[in-house]
Parts: C-alpha cells; sequence; structure tokens
C-alpha cells in the first residue's frame, strides 16, 4: 500500500465576509430585519390603497351626506341626510331593487354553470386538458369586454343567429313565449332583461370559474373516499363533504358576479330595456344631471349590500373551512 | 367457516403497471392480518380492493361470503383507517365520529351516545367539540378509529395507521390496537412496510413484492423460514446465503437463510467453521450488530450487550450450528 499523503485543502474562513457592496449590506439588513423588507415591499401599496383608493372613497360617501341645490344646481356643503332622502323616492327605490334581483339571479345562475365546469378541472382534468380548460376560461378575459357585448348583441337580435337557430329547430314558438312574459320578456332578447341576464353571466363566468374550481381543488381526495367508505352515498357525500369545503371558493366566486353586476352599467346600456340599474343612475347622475350627492348615495348603496352579504355569509359559516 | 376476505386470481392492473398481479388470499374472521411489503409492492392497491376504491381488472373478491366486484364502498360493511387519517376539516371531532351514523340516517341524540362511547374507546372522551385541527397526530389516528370502529364494521381496514406517529406512540398504539382487536373480535387488516409491526401485531402476514405474495404465514413461519430471497431480505436482517456457500454446510445446491443471532462470532481457530473478518460493529443496546466480511459475502451477527468484542479488522472464526440454516423453495 502507497503512503496516503495529507490532501491539500485551502484553510476556510468559518465565516463568510458580507458580499461586496450596498447589495451585501442591504440583504444583511433585511436579513437581520425581515420586517424592514416587508415594510418597504408593502408601502407603495398601502400609499396607493389607502390615500388614492380609500381616500378617494371616503370623500366620496362625504359627499352623499352634501345636498344639492335643486334651483342653481350647486352643491349645498352642509352635513344633511336629505339626499338619502331622494334615495328612497319610489323611482330610485326600483333601481335598487332591480339591480339587487339581477344581481342574485345572475350569481345564482353562474354557480349553476360554473359548477360542473370547475368540478370536472379540479378533480378530473389533468395535463392537456387543464391547459384546455384554463385557456378556455381565461381566452373571452383576454379580448376587450365592448366588443364581446356588441357581439351578444347580434347574438340576441330579432335577426341574430339565436333566432335563426331556433327558426331551424322550430323552437321559435318557446322564445315567444318566454318574451310574451311580462318583466322578463320584449321584442326580441336583446332588449329584454333575460337578454341582460345572459349577457351578465357570460361576462361574469369566469370569475366565478376560477374561485371555484381553486376550493375544490384543494378538498383532498381521500375525504371524498373516507365519506364512501362511512357509508355516504355519492350525493350524501356532495352534500355534506365536498360542498362545505367548496363553500368559501363558491361565496368567493359570489362576491366577484354580485358585486360586478351590482355596479356595471355598460351591459344594461347596451343590451336591455332603457330601465335603469344602479351603474347607470350612478353614471346619469354625477353627468348628465349633476347630481353628485345623489351618485355618491348611489354608490353606498351596492358597498351596503356587500356588506351585509359577507356579514350573513360568515354567520353561515362559509369562512369556517379557510 | 367463511372467510373475512378472500381473493381469487385477483388482478389490479394500471395500463402496463400490473399493480396487484393474480393474487389468492383467505383472511380469517375474527383475525389480525397484516399485508408487509416495500412501497409499490401493491399491498396498498389490496387493501383498496377489499374497501371498493378500486375494482379488481380480473378475479373475485368475495367478503364473508359476498361477492364484492362492482360493490361501491357505501355498500360494503367495511370502514378504513386511513393513512393520513382523512379527518373532515370542517366538522368537530364528535361529527366526525358520528359521520357514517349521520348518513345512514340515524338521530342525532343516538348517533351523538355512539360517539361518545366510540371516543372513550380510543381514550379521547370529553373530546368531541374540538376540530381536527387542533388535535397532535395521536389524537387524530384515535378519532378515525373511532369514526371506523363506531359502524360496527365486519372488517377494518388500517392503511399503515401508525406511519406518521413517532417511536413511543408508536409502539403504545400498537399494543392498544391489538387489544382492541382481541377485545372487539373484528377482523382486521392492516397494511405495513415495517416487519417489526407485522411481525408484533398480527397473527398472520402476508408478504408482498411486485403485486405478488411471496409467503403467507404466522410471524414465525415468516421470521424462521422465509420462504423466498426477497421474504428472508425484507422480513428482518437475515443473512442470504449463496447456493455455493449453502451446499458445504447441508450438501443441497440452494439458497438459504441463517438469522444474526444464529451466528457466534469466536477468535480465529483454523480449520474450523468459516474464517472471516470483522468490518465494523454497531452499538444498539440491547445487542450489539456486527458486520462481517467472510469468502466475499457480508454477514450480519447479532451478540448480547457486554460480550467481549472483537476490534474492527481482526480475524476470526464463525460458527452456527447446521439445523439453523434455513433452506430456501427457490433453487440455484
Amino acid at each position: 500500500m502507497t503512503a496516503v499523503s495529507a490532501p491539500v485543502i485551502e484553510v476556510r474562513r468559518a465565516i463568510l465576509p458580507p458580499s461586496g457592496g450596498v447589495r451585501g449590506v442591504l440583504s444583511d439588513a433585511f436579513w437581520r430585519k425581515p420586517t424592514l423588507l416587508l415594510l418597504i415591499m408593502l408601502l407603495p401599496p398601502v400609499l396607493w390603497l389607502g390615500i388614492v383608493y380609500i381616500g378617494s372613497l371616503i370623500a366620496l360617501l362625504a359627499q352623499s351626506f352634501f345636498s344639492i341645490d335643486e334651483f342653481s344646481g350647486l352643491i349645498n356643503h352642509e352635513l344633511t341626510l336629505k339626499t338619502y332622502g331622494d334615495l328612497l323616492q319610489p323611482a330610485n327605490v326600483d333601481i335598487i331593487i332591480r339591480t339587487v334581483v339581477m344581481a342574485a339571479c345572475v350569481t345564482l345562475a353562474s354557480i349553476v354553470v360554473a359548477f360542473p365546469i370547475a368540478y370536472y378541472a379540479a378533480r378530473y382534468a389533468r395535463g392537456r386538458w387543464k391547459a384546455l380548460f384554463y385557456l378556455g376560461v381565461m381566452l373571452p378575459l383576454w379580448s376587450s369586454y365592448l366588443v364581446k357585448i356588441y357581439a351578444w348583441k347580434l347574438i340576441l337580435a330579432k335577426e341574430g343567429i339565436l333566432n335563426w337557430l331556433l327558426a331551424k329547430l322550430h323552437l321559435l314558438w318557446v322564445l315567444d313565449a318566454w318574451l310574451s312574459l311580462p318583466y322578463v320578456g320584449g321584442n326580441s332578447l336583446s332588449v329584454s332583461f333575460t337578454g341582460t341576464f345572459i349577457v351578465f353571466v357570460y361576462v361574469w363566468l369566469p370569475f366565478m370559474i376560477l374561485p371555484m374550481q381553486a376550493a375544490l381543488e384543494r378538498v383532498p381526495a381521500n375525504l371524498v373516499e373516507a365519506s364512501s367508505d362511512l357509508g355516504a352515498s355519492p350525493r350524501q357525500t356532495f352534500r355534506t363533504v365536498i360542498f362545505p369545503l367548496a363553500l368559501p371558493g363558491i361565496v368567493a366566486g359570489s362576491i366577484f358576479t354580485f358585486s360586478l353586476t351590482l355596479g356595471d352599467y355598460i351591459v344594461p346600456q347596451i343590451v336591455g330595456t332603457s330601465r335603469l340599474f344602479i351603474g347607470q343612475a350612478v353614471y346619469a347622475q354625477q353627468g348628465t344631471a349633476g347630481n353628485i350627492p345623489l351618485a355618491a348615495a348611489f354608490t353606498v348603496v351596492p358597498i351596503v349590500i356587500m356588506g351585509f352579504y359577507l356579514w350573513g355569509a360568515k354567520k353561515l359559516g362559509a369562512f369556517d373551512a379557510l | 367457516m367463511t372467510a373475512a376476505v378472500s381473493f381469487r386470481q385477483v388482478s389490479r392492473h394500471f395500463g402496463s403497471v400490473r399493480a396487484v398481479d393474480a393474487v389468492d388470499l383467505d383472511v380469517g374472521a375474527g383475525e389480525f392480518f397484516a399485508m408487509l411489503g416495500p412501497s409499490g409492492s401493491g399491498k396498498t392497491t389490496c387493501l383498496r380492493l377489499i374497501a371498493g376504491f378500486e375494482q379488481p381488472t380480473s378475479g373475485s373478491i368475495s367478503i364473508f361470503g359476498e361477492r364484492a366486484e362492482g360493490v361501491p364502498p357505501y355498500r360494503r360493511n367495511v370502514n378504513t383507517v386511513f393513512q393520513d387519517y382523512a379527518l373532515f376539516p370542517h366538522l368537530n371531532i364528535l361529527d366526525n365520529v358520528a359521520y357514517g351514523l349521520m348518513v345512514k340516517g340515524i338521530g342525532k341524540a343516538e348517533r351523538y351516545k355512539a360517539a361518545e362511547e366510540a371516543l372513550s374507546l380510543v381514550q379521547l372522551p370529553g373530546y368531541g367539540a374540538r376540530r381536527p385541527g387542533q388535535l397532535s397526530g395521536g389524537q387524530r389516528q384515535r378519532v378515525a378509529l373511532a369514526r371506523a370502529l363506531v359502524n360496527q364494521p365486519r372488517v377494518l381496514l388500517l392503511d399503515e395507521p401508525l406511519g406518521a406517529l413517532d417511536l413511543k406512540l408508536r409502539e403504545n398504539m400498537q399494543e392498544e390496537l391489538k387489544a382492541l382487536q382481541k377485545a372487539l373480535g373484528i377482523t382486521f387488516v392492516f397494511v405495513t412496510h415495517d416487519q417489526g409491526e407485522a411481525l408484533s401485531m398480527a397473527d398472520r402476514v402476508a408478504v408482498f413484492n411486485d403485486g405478488r405474495i411471496m409467503q403467507v404465514g404466522t410471524p414465525e413461519e415468516i421470521y424462521q423460514r422465509p420462504a423466498t430471497r426477497f421474504v428472508a431480505d425484507f422480513v428482518g436482517s437475515s443473512n442470504v446465503l449463496p447456493p455455493d456457500f449453502v451446499q458445504r454446510w447441508s450438501g443441497q445446491h440452494r439458497w438459504a437463510s441463517l438469522r444474526p443471532e444464529a451466528i457466534r462470532v469466536g477468535r480465529k481457530v483454523a480449520g474450523e467453521g468459516v474464517p472471516a473478518r470483522l468490518v465494523s460493529t454497531n452499538y444498539l443496546g440491547a445487542t450489539t450488530k456486527l458486520l462481517l466480511e467472510a469468502e466475499g459475502l457480508r454477514l450480519h451477527a447479532t451478540v448480547p450487550a457486554g460480550a467481549a468484542l472483537p476490534e474492527a479488522g481482526e480475524e476470526v472464526t464463525l460458527t452456527f450450528n447446521r439445523e439453523q440454516l434455513h433452506l430456501m423453495e427457490e433453487g440455484a
């Protein structure tokens, strides 16, 4: 056996010096005080949200406690509840009810349409099919919202493809029967609340599918197996395990669809009747009418409704599984 | 007497992978049966076939004499304790345990009473109001057990239920599970990759490899008389001896196994026993494990603590009784 010479190893320091320059010093400082880094990262968005966004929102809300002088059209800067009195006039209450009912219907329909899609994507789609799912859900978001709404106006018009298709299928009588109904009907789908509803469901659907899919994805497969193992039929498993665990996602999605519908003023303007929704009322009051206080009071309505909505959802335990 | 579970030529293939391949198996009623094997050996798939989560590609499965193919899990009076417990995070402990009774439509008062009793059985009385997230791993494991037992299953399946627990807790649970099985008389089918666990708890053990059963027998049979090289190798620390070596001692050209404790390590005596060299020693508390090299083979021997030990590198002589040499089924 040959003698083994001691390996030549450079004697290395146990503690390395900071890497060169300001960067090294900064890295060390941030490592020692992680809150410092957090503060620096959070400061710009907090300033933006705090001052520009929340600040202007508060300014807007303050406006709702001012009133307008009906003769001069000038704003009277004294605090009063007069504008809220105006808000409760029958015509305005109609607008609020119409908008809330529409938002609720759109949300319910979105849940029903989105659930099977989200369920399939979360539990069965793998690889290529999953990519296709994301593409299918996101693709509509890449094209302009206005283009899509005008496209729908054409689809739903009397001369549109839907009428043509139903005529070919000899099902035009179904559409005519529906359109002859009061309130939901009209001359054609594109000038009825049904049309508004269809377009709302279409444009907000991705905002329901994505959170729902994320929530369903987080339901471990073995909980479904455990439920089945303990004797629950698929229906019982759905009701007692899958649905409660997916509820936070459903609530998140419904917050999107509900609040987006409450505030939208473009869809009902292009597709639907001439009767106003909250968004259109705000637009009209702050624009042509120049009644900023009433416009501000109108914007308070969706905020209050969403507050109650979240409070109710929390009461029902929608966020327990978070 | 009908078997609790019987497999006849059961196969489960996933594409080209034969997870379970032509398995025949009979688990007796009231038996504590362990399925032992390395990961991917098909033992968990067998358990899932009994539970109904998987359907056999071919072959037949009966549970207490009734055919089970095509029967969904919720129509089998069989319950599973899952490896990671699978407790429902949105329900408290009492509702978790009462779940099986709830879906069967049993009234609130009655099912909560049964659930409380089941929690007492696993020594967690009064934990009902807590959430699964507030319990330790060992406690969750007990809740999973209570949730399965409250349904009074004909067969209880346990999928590596002790895998996530630390050593001390695991030893306690082993004893408790065994006592519980004796007291309740329910058939337990237990999946594990830990041979010590299988040998210490089970009435009978099936050793799996590559989707097939290598050997079924009592722990003693498996340990003392392994049927194949794989079993000898996997169950405990047997020395596996090649046919050429075995022929000189037994006259038969076959593979054999030799338990480490059967080897005596002594001073070098020319012309006797097997000359060997001590490579290293490994102190294990009650015993010391010696790694030896003899005729190009690596052998393990265990000696009781306190015995005089040779130095590493020293030449020694190994002796053993020929009867201790266990010949295996496989030929050369």
